[in-house]
């Protein structure tokens, strides 16, 4: 009886052929680019879930709980607003400084907590990873996907106090819909970049954060951006003018400030050309090349 | 369980075409291990080995299945055993395809998944929230989720003892969380299973149940793959074994032969 289960019947067969035969493949075995992008739409549901699933679960043994969602941007606008308002008044030549400052905060961390965390995506699931078969990919876009619920109450806040310091609302608030989305696109692809070298490179972690705060200072977050142009050489002022960050901050700008109308970094065609740019560069970019590395993750 | 095995057992299982679902040929699986902090952690000794150009001696190779080859058929259950460190689990997961072999090649029906003892769900979410995500992430769709979802709960038997499920999991000994995480995996009807000792921390009511659980899955034309050290389990439930030692086949076949030239190594 059970010794008929060991014997190997097809002797004849190597292996490889006996499997070839009836159709068994390689285990592991990374799909073609379009397989995969159909696979990785098959979980979007365990994305939107275990992103939502992270959201509650990070801040579930604080006292005040979900409240920090809110009170966490709040803080930082009032750090900034301390330092770069009050102590060094940087208002002069901005005429409603604190709401043009916590606009620049805001979106520039979306970009910065979604790469940082981004380069953790596969190291820090490697649990996750060697326990289950899925698309990789599933896990930056959680990331991303995180950072996004995050920013969208932080854009709560924000409304506020664009609104509270005198602003009025006009039509081109529903911009900053398609400009969120541009950005999220982008982040979705550069977070996947990250990930992808963050998992064979894990000192990355180490450097991000100064990567990250000279990028911050190119991004004009913290200062007005007419600064670029009175003190950087005329290519270095055009160059910083691709900065995505940058790109993404001054379109938010100019949907819901009318005192920065004037002042923006370049013209708005031009920033939303730029922004879908980025989008789609990064967004494709970065996708191919998480794609390519798929086999690699969770090993070692 | 003896009882309930042997007319499975007997059956004519094999004459229904013997369709291969794994097929290991001459696998090797090699493995770099962070070892951590250990001899040589200060900065001096750190950039002298960037200049001197020698590997990171915190970075070690372990050599851990050293050409495996085996053949596995459709509503086969097989048992690995072997002691610590043989080689088991890294052969699971090799088949699964989470840990790509060095040399050779695995051959798989359809995607195989690992059951282990930490498959990682979030411990600060309840139960129920990780029921849910586990089953996504195995696959399924939403509205499936939702009927399944009590079922697993129920099979898993956390709420014996008062409402469990919307607890976090965080709070949960390890045998509720080890129920729980076996409940999720099985639910779904794979292929081939592989098991990692996730039936080993039950306790007796659930080993019989998660048993049958197994046997099931085996009927409905997949192929299970255990690993434990309790013997017994093993001789319950699997009718083929594969002995790993060192990283070696030591020996397959019928899981009484192998079971008693394991034990009378002892």
């Amino acid at each position: 009886m059970a010794n008929t289960a060991v014997a190997d019947p097809e002797s004849g067969l190597s292996r490889a052929e006996l499997a070839r035969r009836y159709g068994l493949r390689v285990a592991g075995e990374r799909p073609p680019l379009g397989e995969y992008t159909r696979r990785l739409w098959a979980y979007r549901h365990f994305m939107t879930a275990y992103s939502r699933a992270k959201v509650a679960s990070s801040l579930s043994n604080t006292q005040l709980g979900q409240l920090w969602q809110v009170l966490t941007p709040l803080t930082n606008a009032a750090v900034y607003f301390l330092i770069f308002g009050v102590i060094l008044s940087q208002n002069r030549n901005v005429s409603n400084f604190i709401a043009y400052l916590c606009t620049g905060v805001f979106i520039f961390m979306f970009t910065q907590t979604a790469v940082s965390n981004g380069t953790s995506a596969i190291t820090g699931n490697l649990g996750l990873i060697r326990a289950l078969q899925f698309p990789r990919a599933a896990l930056p876009i959680t990331v991303t996907l995180v950072q996004l619920q995050q920013l969208l109450m932080s854009m709560v806040v924000l409304g506020a106090i664009v609104l509270f310091t005198g602003e009025p609302v006009t039509w081109r608030w529903l911009l900053l819909a398609p400009t969120l989305l541009l950005q999220t696109v982008f982040n979705i692809g550069l977070t996947m970049i990250m990930a992808r070298i963050g998992s064979k490179i894990t000192d990355l972690k180490q450097i991000m954060p100064f990567v990250m705060r000279t990028w911050l200072y190119a991004s004009g977050v913290l200062y007005p951006v007419a600064l670029f142009r009175q003190h950087l050489p005329h290519w270095a002022a055009s160059l910083l003018e691709w900065n995505p960050p940058l790109v993404f901050i001054e379109l938010a700008r100019f949907s819901l400030l009318n005192s920065h109308q004037p002042d923006l970094v370049s013209s708005p065609p031009k920033l939303w050309a730029l922004g879908l740019f980025w989008a789609v560069v990064m967004g494709i970019g970065g996708f191919v090349y998480f794609w390519r590395g798929e086999k690699e993750y969770g090993r070692g | 369980m003896a009882e309930q095995t042997l007319p499975l057992n007997a059956g004519p299982v094999i004459d229904s075409g013997r369709v291969p679902t794994v097929v290991v040929d001459d696998v090797h699986v090699i493995y770099r291990i962070h070892k951590g902090a250990s001899g040589g952690t200060t900065p001096v000794s750190a950039l002298k080995r960037i200049v001197s150009r020698t590997k990171a001696p915190n970075i070690r190779e372990v050599h851990a299945v050293k050409g495996v080859s085996f053949t596995a058929y459709q509503g086969e259950a097989i048992g690995l055993i072997g002691s610590n460190g043989s080689g088991k689990s890294t052969l699971l997961r090799a088949i699964a395809g989470l840990l790509p072999p060095a040399r050779g090649a695995v051959y798989t029906q359809g995607q195989p998944s690992l059951l282990g003892v930490n498959a990682a769900l979030l411990n600060d979410l309840s139960g129920e929230r990780n029921v849910v995500l586990g089953c996504l992430a195995m696959g399924m769709q939403p509205d499936q989720v939702k009927k399944i979802a009590p079922e697993i709960i129920e099979f898993s038997g956390i709420n014996e003892r008062g409402d469990f499920a919307s607890l976090p999991m965080r709070t949960y000994s390890s045998g509720m969380g080890a129920r729980l995480r076996f409940a999720i995996s099985s639910a779904k009807k794979h292929d081939v299973l592989l098991i990692d000792e996730a039936l080993a921390t039950g306790d007796r009511k659930f080993r019989v149940r998660s048993e049958q659980r197994v046997r099931e899955l085996r009927d409905s034309a997949g192929t299970v793959f255990l690993v434990s050290h309790s013997i017994g389990s093993i001789r319950d439930t699997c009718e083929r074994t594969i002995w790993l030692e060192g990283g070696v086949l030591r020996m397959d076949g019928p899981t009484k032969e192998v079971c008693d030239a394991y034990e009378g190594q002892k």
